[in-house]
């Protein structure tokens, strides 16, 4: 009986200002699961993609930054209650993606539900964790508060399609910042999927681009990218070559960009992530103010 | 230059609503800005020439006070007496600008100065606290200029000020002028009443549109005389108040001003802020009584290159 | 208002240069020892404001910087291993010395930078004794910072400071890193050494153990070492844009824990409703404090339409009043510039500005015969196009641009690749918050400018660089966080 319907394959496109493009290159590049089983194509993402998702970006960063931080913690609330709705769907690319069992994946996309709703919780507390009243010697008030970086690069994961994903990207858009991601090379499915919830969430057009292609065409161009605040190496190499820790460090000098630099090997994402990864993309902002009557 | 300030000032005084809004209208003072200027000019170091100049420069602005319940005819003899010679044995010593005293005491205070080039001022209109009728302080004001005093000290009606109704305190002012008739007439402010240096300078403005030929701090009878910010504020009200109109009023910060290293620190003030147009006694005065002596230990020292001591200037 | 016409003209009061004793030549400050360099090289400082030579000082070269940083690998293991209480006792003590020897800690800096004496003496020393103290209480407190209950120091720092405020950058580097349990090589710019090597001395006198700090006077080869070395763990950097983009390149790849503070462009926004006599003073302060040589010096003045012309009329008229000379002299406002090669960048920038059709107004200042000296200017005139608009000058130069609204105002002084600071000047509080919160600056002053203190957190956006000094927050930058 299963032969007298034939499924309708999904096109994955990539996520770019809310809306769902082909790559400009107009390929795609075949995506294989961890036995090397085709599994779908994946947009092969150029760099006119990234110029194009950085623009995006830029456009919604006045009004993701100038959200209440209540208003922006609802949103990321409203991502939690989408990807829950969808866990099925998710778990089945999560366990292509990574070769894990369905009970497996069905744990990583709950604790990645858990962690937009733990991010969600974290969008109007941060300024008092990581702010204040600075007690200066002199009549004025002095506070600081962590403002957004900007647009933030995020090369995600390699091997941790969602959850890895989920616990780059959370972090960079809680605090106001907007994001550029490019999703693992090997196991983009789950990043552009991904893009669907967010499509169906409260999320800004804009806030999160998602794109897939080669790390090594793309990732120097975001690197080198002079509007471009900030970016995190989470799926960068540390052996040689155009895609290098070193070499995006280098790429990155021009602008000043604020690199966040990974660990030796992929950490374990199920860990506690506290609020390293938020502070990396934050600027602390400190006013004075005289006190006189 | 004050774009708030409209060609025309009559126009600003032709109602109380106009004058409000005028008067709200100014740019307002940062506290902190204004205290930490003035803190700055505070540290200038004046030395050799320049602090020789200064001493004989303070010395000739000030209006050498007595201002007590218990000042008698001899008090204020002795207090002239003062001005004409202020160190006997010190010939070429300058004199205070003036001798401040009540009404009642002016005649002897004419009497004693003679045709000696240093004025009589008289506090007047129910000094300090200003709470009397109108009537009342117009008589006082009468009392001293019909002894003879050259420049008259008013207090403003600081009750009517803070509760907003600037048209009686401008019309008790015009009303004061005019009795003055040639005496110079000092409007006293009293800063430490109006507390916000915002106050200071609409006050300052007020005093100037409605006629005062110097704006003054102080009493001396309050918590908090003449001090260093409010007298900067108001030297550039009066700095202002001449680009606006053309008219150059003088100031004189009083109560308090003990020391030569004060008095030095309102010369750089005034040097720095409204400019050397008004290091002049007719422009400046320091109401003052202990400063003189210190003045003249200081300006032994100059001479002398020793320290002086109380023993060496006269007690009068 | 000149000499001749003011009979107050105030006569020299200059301060005595006999508070500081300057020896003929130093050596470098490694492992608790004065030493020649290895290959004996020396350059000469001088007093920018005679172009006489103060003294001769040692250049590192690699060897020394080896030397300095085996040291501070040495000292690292017993320094960190103290208990933080105890390195509090230590930075409490080096800022009672601080504090003893201010008045000659002010002459030597202000003998070797130019800078006036007063700003010396009531704005430098006594912040660098208030830093050292602040830093002091944090050393045994590290676990109630916020940054986990055991945090630990990076290793051994290597910070290169720049000439601007010598003696202070040194404190901001050095009082975090040692207090978190950090030790330090430290390279002092070429034009102004004196006072980082009195500060060995002050170590010296205060029982630090050897190799906790040492000083490696030089010039950029120098601090090309300490940044290239491979043992340091840390490299802290203030300087410019240019420098610090090139230790990113040098640091690429290593894993180094890098904080930058670099270069600035700010605005200095004047709205209608300003107090406009103090909004004067913040400019003056915020361009010709030490002699705008302030990375977050506010450059570009933006000012409301409305109220341009007033604001012009009195900032001239306030600038009319600034006394240029010697900075020994206890009146003077406006000093020295550092040296030969910053007037050079000044000159070239203003031509520049000329050249662009800016209007220069200069203030009315004698100049004096010797030395590098540059008088207060004003470019009006000025568009975002012009360069003096967009390259840091670091000197008295202020380029005035107008803007009508506050929307315009906020996108004109975010418009640069620059983000250390800004000034908002208006009496309205929801006006200046609001302004506030858009401004893409590390530090925004309202209603007052360049005010610095050891609690508050200090350091840039974008391309002025990252990290932060001061507070809570300047432990960040030396606890393995």
């Amino acid at each position: 009986m299963s032969e007298s319907r034939l499924a309708v394959n999904k096109t994955y496109k990539l996520y770019i200002g809310g809306k769902f493009p082909r790559s400009e290159s107009g390929r795609v590049y075949a995506v294989t699961d961890t036995k090397d089983r085709p599994v779908a194509n994946a947009p092969r993402g150029t760099r006119k993609d990234a110029r194009d998702a950085v623009v995006a970006a830029r456009k919604a960063y006045p009004g993701w930054s100038g959200a209440t931080a209540f208003n922006r913690g609802q949103v990321l609330y409203r991502i939690a209650e989408m990807l829950e709705a969808r866990r099925e769907e998710y778990a089945s690319e999560v366990s292509a993606a990574e070769g894990v069992g369905r009970n497996k994946a069905l744990a990583l996309v709950d604790a990645s539900v858990d962690r937009w709703v733990w991010y969600a919780g974290w969008t109007d507390k941060l300024a008092q964790v990581a702010g204040g009243a600075n007690p200066v010697a002199g009549p004025y008030a002095n506070w600081s508060t962590p403002e957004p970086t900007g647009v933030v690069a995020v090369l995600a994961p390699r091997k941790s399609s969602l959850l890895g994903l989920t616990s780059v990207v959370a972090p960079v858009i809680a605090t106001g910042n907007t994001a550029v991601v490019l999703a693992s090379e090997q196991a983009p499915l789950p990043a552009l999927a991904f893009g669907e919830v967010l499509g169906v969430s409260d999320v800004p057009g804009g806030v999160v681009n998602i794109l897939s292609g080669p790390l090594a065409e793309v990732a120097p161009w975001l690197a080198a990218h002079q509007d471009v605040n900030a970016i995190d190496l989470a799926g960068a190499s540390h052996n040689a070559g155009v895609a290098s820790v070193r070499d995006l460090e280098v790429a990155a000098a021009d602008n000043l960009k604020r690199v966040l630099r990974p660990d030796a090997k992929e950490p374990d994402w199920t860990a506690d992530p506290g609020v390293a990864r938020m502070l990396a993309f934050t600027e602390t902002r400190t006013v004075w103010h005289p006190t006189g009557s | 230059m004050l774009s708030a300030f409209p060609a025309d000032p009559v126009e600003v005084t032709s109602s109380e609503a106009a004058l409000t809004r005028f008067l709200h209208g100014l740019p307002g003072i940062d506290k902190v800005g204004a205290e930490s200027r003035a803190a700055m000019l505070g540290t200038r170091s004046i030395k050799k020439d320049a602090k020789a100049f200064a001493i004989d420069l303070a010395i000739s602005m000030i209006d050498l006070t007595t201002l007590e319940g218990a000042d008698t005819p001899g008090k204020v003899r002795s207090l002239c007496a003062k001005a004409l010679h202020p160190d006997p044995g010190t010939p070429g010593t300058p004199r205070p600008a003036a001798i401040c005293v009540y009404p009642d005491l002016v005649a002897e205070a004419k009497q004693a100065l003679g045709s000696a080039p240093v004025k009589v001022a008289s506090v007047a209109t129910a000094f300090p606290s200003g709470r009397a009728a109108l009537d009342v302080k117009l008589a006082d004001v009468a009392t001293a200029v019909a002894a003879g005093a050259d420049e008259i000290d008013m207090v403003i009606d600081r009750g009517a000020f803070l509760s907003g109704r600037y048209q009686a305190v401008f019309d008790e002012i015009v009303a004061v002028k005019a009795a003055c008739g040639s005496a110079h007439l000092k409007v006293i402010l009293e800063t430490g009443e109006l507390v916000t240096y915002d106050n200071v300078r609409r006050a300052s403005w007020l005093g100037m549109l409605a006629g005062a030929d110097f704006i003054k701090t102080s009493t001396g009878k309050v918590a908090t005389n003449a001090t260093l910010p409010v007298t900067l504020v108001m030297l550039e009200a009066v700095r202002d108040f001449r680009a606006a109109t053309g008219r150059q009023i003088g100031v004189k910060p009083a109560g308090g001003i003990r020391t030569t290293k004060d008095a030095i620190k309102y010369l750089v003030l005034v040097n720095e802020t409204a400019g050397p147009d008004w290091l002049t006694p007719d422009w400046f005065r320091l109401g003052a009584s202990s400063l003189l002596n210190d003045l003249l230990m200081q300006r032994h020292k100059q001479a002398t290159g020793r320290y002086s001591g109380p023993d060496y200037v006269t007690v009068d | 208002m000149t000499a001749s016409r003011n009979p107050f003209a105030y006569a020299p009061a200059p301060e005595s240069r006999a508070a500081a004793d300057i020896a003929s030549s130093y050596g470098l400050f490694v492992d608790g020892k004065f030493t020649e360099a290895a290959d004996g090289g020396t350059l000469k400082t001088v007093n920018p404001a005679t172009e006489e030579v103060l003294s001769e000082v040692a250049v590192g070269g690699e060897a020394d910087v080896d030397r300095a940083v085996k040291a501070a690998r040495k000292a690292f293991r017993t320094w960190s291993a103290l208990p933080g209480s105890e390195r509090a006792k230590y930075l409490f003590r080096i800022a009672r010395l601080v504090q003893e020897h201010a008045r000659e800690l002010a002459v030597l800096e202000t003998l070797d930078n130019g800078k006036p004496i007063r700003e010396s003496r009531d704005v430098d020393i006594p912040l660098v004794a208030a830093h050292f103290f602040h830093y002091a209480g944090w050393a045994d407190k590290l676990a109630h910072a916020g940054f986990g209950a055991d945090p630990k120091p990076l290793g051994v720092a290597g910070q290169v400071i720049p000439w601007n405020f010598p003696l202070l950058m040194l404190a901001w580097k050095i009082a975090p890193a040692l207090a978190a349990g950090n030790t330090v090589v430290l390279k002092p710019a070429e034009t102004t050494p004196l006072t980082a090597l009195r500060f060995a001395e002050i170590c010296v006198e205060a029982g630090l153990p050897a190799g906790v700090v040492n000083i490696v006077t030089g010039a950029g080869d120098t601090g090309r070492a300490v940044v290239a070395h491979p043992d340091v763990d840390k490299i802290a950097f203030t300087g410019s844009t240019e420098v610090g983009k090139q230790i990113l390149r040098t640091v690429a790849g290593t894993g180094k824990k890098l904080t930058l503070e670099l270069g600035g462009k700010a605005a200095n926004i004047v709205y209608d409703d300003a107090a406009l006599d103090s909004a004067v003073e913040g400019i003056v302060n915020g361009i010709f404090f030490n002699q705008g040589q302030v990375c977050c010096a506010g450059s570009r003045l933006l000012v409301q339409e409305s109220v341009a012309d007033e604001v012009l009329h009195m900032l001239t008229r306030r600038l009319g009043t600034l006394r240029l000379g010697d900075p020994m002299d206890k009146n003077t406002d406006v000093g020295a510039i550092n040296s030969a090669e910053q007037l050079d960048r000044i000159t070239r920038l203003v031509n520049a500005g000329d050249e662009e059709g800016a209007e220069r107004w200069t203030a009315p200042c004698e100049i004096p015969a010797k030395g590098f000296w540059f008088p207060p200017t004003v470019f009006t005139g000025v568009t975002q196009a012009h360069r003096i608009a967009r390259e840091e000058i670091f000197g008295p130069v202020l380029s005035v641009l107008t803007f009508r609204t506050p929307a315009e105002a906020v996108e004109k002084a975010n418009n640069t690749p620059y983000g250390l600071s800004a000034g908002v000047w208006t009496e309205k509080g929801a006006k200046a918050l609001w302004t506030a919160q858009r401004l893409r600056a590390g530090v925004v002053w309202t209603n007052t400018f360049n005010r610095f203190d050891p609690a508050s957190p200090f350091g840039g956006f974008k391309e002025s660089g990252f990290g932060r000094e001061g507070g809570r927050h300047g432990l960040e930058a030396y606890l393995d966080v």
